[in-house]
């Protein structure tokens, strides 16, 4: 079995968030960069033990700089075999996409994992453009995924619920919390990473549709208003009177 | 022409649906043009999404179980069909599954979870919030074609018009390459997703045999409940409850946290409610600085206190 997984960097989830001059771009400075932990802690190590299970093998895929090598190398720690750079900075979820599919169009990978979603740009949207791309099945949001030759019973998170599918490979999830849990590399494993493959590959020309043209900051918090706690019935009167939320 | 895609659920529309088509109305008229909601398969009652500003009602008969292929394959011809420049759908966990597909098979820009209406002179631009709820970025759609999903709770449902026939369209739906088994919900309770009201507790409830006053006050308020993280992760709350960057992200209009000290991970998934209350027996948790209202005090003695005037305030009214 061939198992794609998707990882991309993120700012570290205790990171500051604040912008250049003009606020088009994230200021980086002195942010620390993490692998996004839907595809670290979910997809990654899901597929490292799929492929284990069933002797497949697990790349890995980034579109990114070579800053990113930092999180390749931890998922190569975490065990994958090897992986692929894709040397661009993506503006745009429907570029990362493009540029992943004509990569991986003509490898014959038989699952395809992405995270639920990237903890910076919230896009949720990846996946699905890549399962269009290659003309697979999608199954979004997933907290379970078991194996029995090509069929694949899968959970996918719902509102309220869960609802349970079959699907044959190939096709592609995006992996959600429950789907595996947290693991950290052993020594052993960031040792081998050090001399496993990492194939640099060219992006493709793409015209980006929608891109980000500047950042705001949420408007501050009045600031907050106490409550003396014997006096419940006083905050009823403020959420309902003030904040009109009941 | 804007073109809603409206999910139905059992064959009626939740809230999120009425949205989204209130929504789309409102980029209609921005754009001088109409706007059309689409359903598919057997939904009762499609005509009333008319009274939401749909001019016209399509619905593609013949579809059963979800899935984002099928859908988009139908919602695509749909757009071809009706000459829709615009298409708007729910960032639910359907719309999210399908947004992504549409946008490629249509050549569109997408911008998924918008929260606010398109700002339209010579160009479109949409907000939406980026880094878990800390900064709002502005896109811009380039595309002859635009999609956008629409996060819940970013507009309310308004009545502008009135019931309207539905024209059915015809699409031939291909095969699906997915079976759905079950569907497992909880009946009876709103979804975090969806929830208006939310009672949340962390850690300080020291363990799930304490659970018993969050339910108390939920059910005062008919609130849903959520937990931090390493409640779920101790398994004194189901997973689906955990609330934050690596769980569920909400946006309710009112956020009521109980024993939870604000860590920045909470904070990321809570911190698009309206209104947060934050109790805490220790007024130097972070918490205070993201709430509304605070009460420094023991949630013992405070949480059944509110209960019972919550209790007397519904009473009342
Ligand atoms: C990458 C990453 C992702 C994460 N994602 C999430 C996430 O999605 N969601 C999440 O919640 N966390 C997440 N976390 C964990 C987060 O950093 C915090 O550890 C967690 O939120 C703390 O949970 P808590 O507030 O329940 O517990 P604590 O931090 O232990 O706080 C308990 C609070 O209860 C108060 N308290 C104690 N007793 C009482 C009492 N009797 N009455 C009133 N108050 C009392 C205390 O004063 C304290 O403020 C993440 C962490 C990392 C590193
Ligand atoms: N630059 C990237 N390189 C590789 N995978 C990515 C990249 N950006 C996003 N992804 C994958 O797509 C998922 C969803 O991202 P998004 O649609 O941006 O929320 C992420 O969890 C990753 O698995």
């Amino acid at each position: 079995m061939k198992i794609l997984v998707f990882v991309s960097q993120t700012p570290d989830t205790t990171a500051k968030i604040s912008f250049n001059a003009d606020s088009t771009e994230f200021n980086s400075a002195g942010v620390q960069y993490i692998m996004n932990p839907y595809d670290e802690w979910y997809a990654l190590v899901r597929a490292i033990d799929l492929a284990k299970a069933t002797g497949g093998t697990v790349t890995l895929i980034n579109v990114g700089g070579a800053e990113s090598e930092q999180i390749i190398r931890k998922g190569l720690a975490l065990d994958a075999n090897d992986a692929v750079r894709i040397d661009m900075q993506s503006k745009s979820g429907m570029n990362t996409a493009f540029q992943i599919a004509e990569y991986a169009k003509s490898k014959g990978y038989d699952i395809i994992f992405t995270g639920k979603e990237t903890i910076d740009h919230n896009g949720s949207e990846v996946g699905a453009m890549i399962a269009e791309y290659l003309d697979m099945p999608f199954i979004s949001y997933t907290s379970k995924l078991d194996m029995s030759g090509t069929t694949a019973t899968v959970e996918r998170d719902i509102e309220g619920g869960v609802e349970i599918v079959e699907v044959q490979t190939p096709f592609v999830i995006s992996a959600a919390k429950g789907m595996a849990e947290q693991r950290i590399p052993n020594m052993m494993g960031i040792m081998k990473a050090k001399s496993k493959p990492l194939s640099v590959v060219a992006a493709q020309p793409f015209a980006d549709l929608a891109v980000i043209s500047k950042f705001d900051l949420p408007p501050a918090k009045a600031g907050v208003k106490m409550v003396n706690p014997e006096d419940m019935e006083e905050l009823v009167r403020l959420l309902h009177e003030e904040a009109k939320v009941i | 022409m804007v073109l809603v895609f409206v999910e139905a659920s059992k064959g009626h529309f939740k809230k999120a649906a009425l949205e989204a088509v209130t929504y789309g109305k409102k980029v209609a008229t921005a754009l001088g043009t109409d706007c059309a909601a689409l359903t598919l398969g057997n939904v009762e009652e499609a005509g009333q999404l008319g009274q939401y500003g749909a001019s016209k009602v399509y619905n593609v008969a013949g579809i059963a179980a979800f899935d984002s292929q099928v859908y988009a394959t139908v919602i695509a011809e749909a757009v071809k069909q009706t000459g829709a420049t615009v298409v708007v759908l729910s960032h639910t966990s359907t719309g999210k599954s399908l947004a992504g597909r549409l946008a490629v098979r249509l050549g569109a820009g997408l911008v998924s979870g918008a929260n606010s209406l398109p700002e339209i002179n010579g160009g479109f631009k949409v907000k939406k919030s980026v880094f878990s709820g800390k900064a709002i970025a502005h896109y811009d759609i380039k595309s002859p074609i635009k999609v956008i999903s629409l996060m819940g709770n970013a507009l309310p449902p308004e009545k502008s018009g009135s019931d309207v026939a539905v024209t059915p369209l015809s699409i031939s739906t291909p095969a699906s390459r997915v079976t759905v088994k079950a569907v497992k919900t909880a009946d009876g309770i709103v979804p975090l997703p969806e929830a208006e009201l939310v009672v949340s507790a962390g850690r300080g409830l020291k363990g799930p045999e304490n659970w018993g006053i969050i339910e108390d006050l939920a059910t005062a308020l008919n609130a849903t409940t959520a937990c931090s993280r390493p409640v779920a992760d101790a398994h004194w709350r189901p997973h689906h409850e955990h609330v934050g960057q690596t769980g569920v992200a909400i946006r309710p209009n009112l956020y009521i946290a109980v024993g939870i000290s604000g860590a920045i991970q909470h904070l990321a998934g809570v911190n698009n409610s309206r209104v947060i209350v934050v109790i805490n027996k220790d007024a130097e948790a972070p918490f205070f600085k993201a709430a509304d209202y605070g009460v420094i005090g023991d949630a013992f003695e405070v949480v059944p206190r509110l209960t019972e005037a919550v209790k007397k305030y519904k009473a009342g009214h």
